[in-house]
């Protein structure tokens, strides 16, 4: 396979001289952008297969980035910045960022988020009907759940839960993006029934519910799936 | 304002109670009455105000009680002189306890000055001793391993890798406690309520302290009776955090640390005990307080993070307190108004 060119949009060099190192000893091309013009111009002359953006670019916020890639480009964007409140990074997701990783970050924790968003993406058609996780694993068709090969009864809420964890896996889920898919319009604040069936799903899927493996809490943000 | 009228008040009733009682001693007596009420007051008040008084019971003094009565008019030379006397060292003693009073101000001052000083200067020591200790450690394993690439052993590359790996999280968590303290100070804290699973919680900050859980135990089951409670969570742990980060700095090895979580009466509470040292009883108030640090700790800290442990819970409208088992060991209980929800038990009816 090519190796996946990443383009990164962050006006600190070091930081970019550091990405770039870690990313081309894994193997993957880099070409860089200092400010958010830049880096819209880059883009759009050469797509890349994926995007890591920085928040705070000397002359407009990576937000409003983020907005103008999303009007056409529907590869991953990693969100890449010191801010880390978790109003930053709900709105960075809710614009459609694949995900978002706090300054200072652990390369291997970078490299992981890259390779899963950009896999995911590549897998994006729908025809898969059984997903492996693991011990876990999905029949999105039958709609039925296994773990180490034996069913798991889900309620049918529960259910609509695990499946849409599973069909983004490795991504966070907001809490308000979760509550409108599952429950629609209208209960996207109602995030008690949210923990609650967290709480029993995990209870059924994970080996140790108290410290979960599968559905991890992202505080403040969602949930990733794992 | 305040101070004159108590000065004429006292003098006036100290006056009229004389005037009434006169039966029972001469009148040379009432000045020595009004005398001690003037330098009272000169042991507590500003200078003008015992000055008023002493004029003002001079006069009355002379006007009620010396022969002629009700008259300025002072009969024989002997209550002449008694009258200047009494005008003399009524204002000898206001001057006198007002100037001594000014002097131990002044010292009181430049004790508290230098005590701020000092204070100031240590907690710059220790902060700058934070600082700059991992900063060395990076600058010091970097130059090493540049200038001497060819010569380390792979084990010691890898154990200079591993220092500025260590040293670079140290500073990550002073920069955190230093930012997260001027949050504090800047007043922009508002807490963001959501419902909370506060067992998940628990798990998940004991889990984030797992690196420095080495000899110790941590012990936390589970409250599976709690409802959800609205509150900040980010807050929450992080309050919870810095405690439980304390007990395993400052405990020795193999102490056990336990959690517990119950609901108050509209409350949330977590309670953290460890079976250590304890803190001994005078230091109690102060261990809360900026850049604190109990004064035989030789381990690394700033003195901020229970400081920030307080500032929370208060920003969350709670307290967090502390207070010595006694059985030994520290008790930390963090509580503070909680809104719950009973949803539980709703869904699972549902389903039954």
């Amino acid at each position: 396979m090519n190796r996946a060119e990443v383009l990164i949009i962050d006006d600190e060099p070091q930081i970019r001289k550091l990405l770039q190192i870690s990313l081309e000893s894994n193997n993957y091309k880099t070409t860089q952008a200092a400010t958010g013009k830049e880096g819209l111009i880059m883009a759009a002359n050469h797509p890349p297969e994926l995007i890591l953006l920085d928040i705070g670019l000397p002359d407009k916020s990576g937000h409003e980035v983020l907005m103008e890639l999303r009007e056409w480009y529907n590869r991953p964007v990693i969100i890449l910045s010191v801010l880390d409140s978790e109003l930053d990074i709900i709105s960075a997701l809710d614009n459609g960022a694949t995900d978002y990783i706090t300054k200072p970050f652990r390369t291997g924790e970078l490299l992981a988020r890259m390779r899963s968003a950009i896999r995911r993406n590549q897998l994006n058609d729908p025809v898969q009907t059984v997903v492996n996780c693991g011990e876990l694993s999905i029949d999105l068709t039958a709609r039925i759940v296994r773990k180490n090969n034996e069913i798991i009864k889900l309620t049918s809420t529960e259910y609509n839960l695990f499946s849409l964890f599973v069909k983004n896996e490795g991504r966070v889920l907001t809490h308000h993006f979760i509550l409108k898919e599952i429950w629609g319009v209208g209960y996207q604040t109602e995030t008690q029934y949210l923990r609650v069936f967290v709480a029993q799903l995990r209870k059924k899927i994970e080996d140790n519910p108290n410290n979960p493996s599968h559905i991890v809490t992202e505080s403040g943000v969602g949930y990733r799936f794992s | 304002m305040n101070q004159y009228m108590i000065s004429i008040g006292l003098i006036t009733v100290t006056a009229i109670t004389s005037y009434f009682t006169i039966g029972l001693f001469e009148y040379k007596v009432v000045a020595l009455i009004l005398l001690l009420m003037v330098s009272l007051l000169a042991m507590l008040f500003d200078i003008f105000p015992v000055l008023v008084a002493a004029i003002i019971s001079a006069l009355v003094w002379n006007f009620f009680f010396i022969p002629p009565k009700f008259t300025f008019h002072v009969g024989s030379p002997e209550d002449a002189l008694m009258f200047s006397m009494y005008f003399v060292i009524a204002m000898i003693n206001t001057v006198l306890t007002s100037r001594i009073r000014r002097f131990e101000k002044k010292v009181r001052d430049k004790d508290e000055r230098e005590k701020t000083i000092t204070l100031y200067n240590a907690l710059l020591n220790s902060l700058s001793h934070e600082l700059r200790t991992p900063i060395s450690t990076i600058i010091g394993a970097v130059d090493t391993i540049k200038e001497n690439n060819s010569k380390l052993s792979d084990h010691n590359k890898s154990e200079l890798h591993n220092e500025i790996e260590i040293a670079s999280f140290r500073l990550n968590r002073q920069v955190e406690n230093l930012l997260n303290m001027s949050r504090l100070e800047a007043g922009v804290l508002q807490p963001k309520k959501d419902w909370c699973d506060v067992n998940e919680m628990i798990y998940s900050v004991i889990k984030n302290n797992k690196e420095n859980v080495v000899s110790h135990q941590v012990i936390f089951n589970g409250n599976e009776n709690l409802p959800l409670f609205k509150m900040d969570r980010g807050l929450t742990e992080q309050i919870l955090n810095n405690i439980l980060h304390n007990a395993l700095m400052y405990t020795p090895e193999n102490s056990v640390i336990t959690i517990q979580v119950a609901q108050g009466e509209n409350t949330c509470r977590f309670e953290i005990s460890d079976n250590g040292y304890g803190v001994p009883k005078e230091r109690i108030h102060s261990i809360f307080d900026k850049f604190y640090r109990l004064p035989e700790t030789a381990v690394g800290g700033t003195g901020l993070g229970l400081a920030i442990a307080r500032g929370f819970a208060e920003a969350m409208d709670g307290t967090v307190s502390l207070e010595n088992l006694k059985t030994g060991g520290a008790h930390f209980i963090v509580e503070f108004p909680s809104e719950t929800s009973l949803i539980h038990s709703e869904i699972e009816n549902e389903q039954s």
